[in-house]
């Protein structure tokens, strides 16, 4: 490895292990990686961890383990492999699912579309083609963030915050594209939305994505959609496949 | 067999909350629980309650309660005019209700969150890992008036009232830096220990937003950060520079810059500081956060040493007979 993993402090009882500052595939191969070990030893004073994009948070009881004798542990563990090489987990499914894109449902799909150089028409050609993996879950239960768009969608978020976007919102910024778990408010540009729910207390489990999981936009009509959200299909009309 | 807490009148934004849902970090759920967990730890104490037990919060208006059975109760955090029966109450203090009886709490005087505890502990169901209302998480829901809330009975009735008393700090309010404090030139940082913020109108159980005059707190990549884990406690800078404080409903995560952390013993500081009132801002180095850290467990146990008997007047007791007169020595009740 290159640059080894950084430790930075986040608040007074949590420790972050960062891949890399910057999106990349690796990186979050290596978050998954690591946090899956992490949990696997079950190190005592570890309240709990999660990974996200590029990174691993490591939240833990001072009263038990001391920062300093925490992050010695951990930079051990670094060292033993390298983490950038790590596979992807096991069980991966891949999801297609139906999204409509501009006009209600999307409303901000032009400005998108302008701030990535694209038409519109090109814009929503561009997003459904895209392969796209859960990199992490997060901001509010089950909610993913997926990734990579293009690189010519590394736009940036909104400088007004959108004070609320509903459940089911495909919005878009960095490169990444997160269908809203729950109404929230957001930066990012609402382009599509989607019947998929994240987090929908009614199906076991609860909530359906998991990190490594991959998926696809099937772009449909706005009428199709509004269908899909009154009728309420098992993750809003998306079907699911294995991944061999 | 439980009993309830007749929900006659309450504010737009009461809800049940206990200490939160620890450990769902990996599915995007923040902790959430009470706003000012300072203030619902103190009102566990008073009426002998273990860490894991709901109460209700009450956001800048209170509302009317009737007990369905007579039980001890405490209000704590927010000072809000209360009255029992048309008696008033001290807040920070464990009280008796007859059954019948009709709370009643007023919009808050100082302060933002009130905590509602009754001796048996509120049992609604727990969803999650919790009985908290959720609002990101989409967890729960506000309360209502006509809500039936379940309560289990009083299990020692006749225990002596104790009171406590408040300590709020004074000062700036502490914060540690974080994963992107580095982000920020050292002038900014030096700026935003200098400035003198405002709160703003909105705020809620994610988060504060906070007014200044002067440049906004901006890094150099302010809209492109990578999306990254998100503290309780941490300041975090929009895309125009605006510092919002996020509270116990945060988001997990996000990709707006984060100036540093409060501690967590200063948070509920935020919590309570009330849409037009002033707040300051004061870094400390991590370990002194780490020092000042404490588990919910230490703090309870403090409190519970804390309290002080409360000396009553007989004459002003309602309802003598509900009482146990002989009494036990304060000792056996005020340990832990």
């Amino acid at each position: 490895m290159t640059d080894a993993p950084e430790l930075l402090p986040l608040g007074p009882d949590g420790l972050l292990v960062r891949f890399a500052d910057q999106l990349s595939e690796p990186a979050n191969r290596a978050a998954l990686a690591f946090r899956a070990d992490l949990e696997g030893i079950g190190k005592p004073g570890i309240a709990e961890t999660a990974s996200s994009l590029a990174s691993v948070l490591v939240r833990f009881r001072p009263d038990v383990i001391r920062r300093k004798a925490l992050e010695d542990e951990l930079r051990s563990m670094l060292a033993e492999q390298d983490w950038l090489k790590a596979s992807l987990p096991a069980g991966r499914r891949l999801w297609r699912v139906p999204v409509a894109f501009g006009d209600a449902h999307g409303p901000d799909l032009e400005a998108a579309a302008d701030a990535a150089g694209l038409a519109p028409e090109a814009a929503v050609e561009d997003i459904c083609a895209a392969r796209l993996r859960v990199l992490a879950l997060g901001f509010s239960p089950g909610q993913p963030y997926l990734g990579f768009l293009p690189e010519h969608w590394d736009i940036p978020r909104q400088v007004d915050v959108t004070q609320e976007v509903p459940r089911g919102a495909v919005v878009v910024a960095v490169r990444l594209v997160i269908p809203f778990a729950n109404a929230a408010p957001t930066g990012w540009r609402q382009v599509g939305r989607t019947a998929l729910r994240c987090n929908d207390p009614g199906l076991d489990p609860s909530m359906p994505l998991r990190p490594g999981d991959e998926m696809e936009f099937l772009p449909v009509e706005g009428r199709t959609l509004d269908r899909l959200l009154e009728d309420t299909p098992p993750h809003g009309g998306a079907e699911r496949f294995e991944i061999p | 067999m439980t009993t309830g807490l007749v929900v006659e009148r309450v504010g737009p934004a009461a809800s049940v909350q206990d200490l939160g849902r620890p450990g769902w970090l990996k599915v995007g759920l923040s902790r959430g629980g009470a706003a000012d967990r300072s203030a619902f730890i103190e009102g566990l104490a008073l009426v002998d309650l273990p860490l894991g037990t709901a109460g209700i919060e009450m956001a800048e208006l209170g509302g009317r309660f009737r007990f369905e059975a007579s039980m001890r109760f405490a209000l704590t955090g927010a000072m809000m005019r209360a009255t029992l029966d048309g008696e008033r109450l001290d807040v920070g203090a464990s009280q008796f209700a007859a059954a019948g009886s009709v709370l009643d709490v007023g919009a808050a005087e100082s302060g933002v969150y009130a905590y509602l505890h009754v001796a048996g502990g509120i049992v609604t169901p727990v969803v999650s890992g919790g009985r908290g209302f959720h609002g990101i998480g989409g967890l729960g829901r506000l309360l209502r008036a006509g809500d039936v809330v379940p309560v289990a009975p009083d299990p020692a009735p006749d225990t002596p009232l104790t009171r406590l008393e408040r300590l709020t700090g004074t000062g700036p309010v502490r914060l540690m830096p974080g994963p992107q404090t580095g982000l920020f030139a050292p002038d900014m940082l030096k700026a935003f220990e200098e400035a003198v913020f405002v709160r703003n109108p909105r705020a809620n159980r994610q988060g504060v937003r906070l007014d200044h005059d002067g440049p906004p707190f901006s890094t150099r990549a302010q809209l492109n950060h990578a999306s990254d884990f998100i503290a309780e406690g941490d300041v975090q800078m929009t895309g125009d520079g605006t510092p919002y404080v996020l509270l116990a409903d945060c988001q997990t995560m996000g990709g707006y810059p984060r100036i540093g952390t409060v501690l967590p013993t200063d948070l509920p500081r935020v919590a309570q500081v009330r849409a037009g009132e002033e707040l300051r801002f004061r870094f400390v180095a991590v370990d002194v956060a780490e020092a000042d850290w404490k588990s919910d467990d230490e703090l309870l146990a403090s409190l519970k040493r804390a309290r002080i008997p409360q000396s009553r007047n007989p004459r002003d007791v309602a309802d003598l007979l509900t009482y146990d007169l002989i009494g036990r020595p304060p000792e056996d009740v005020a340990g832990d």
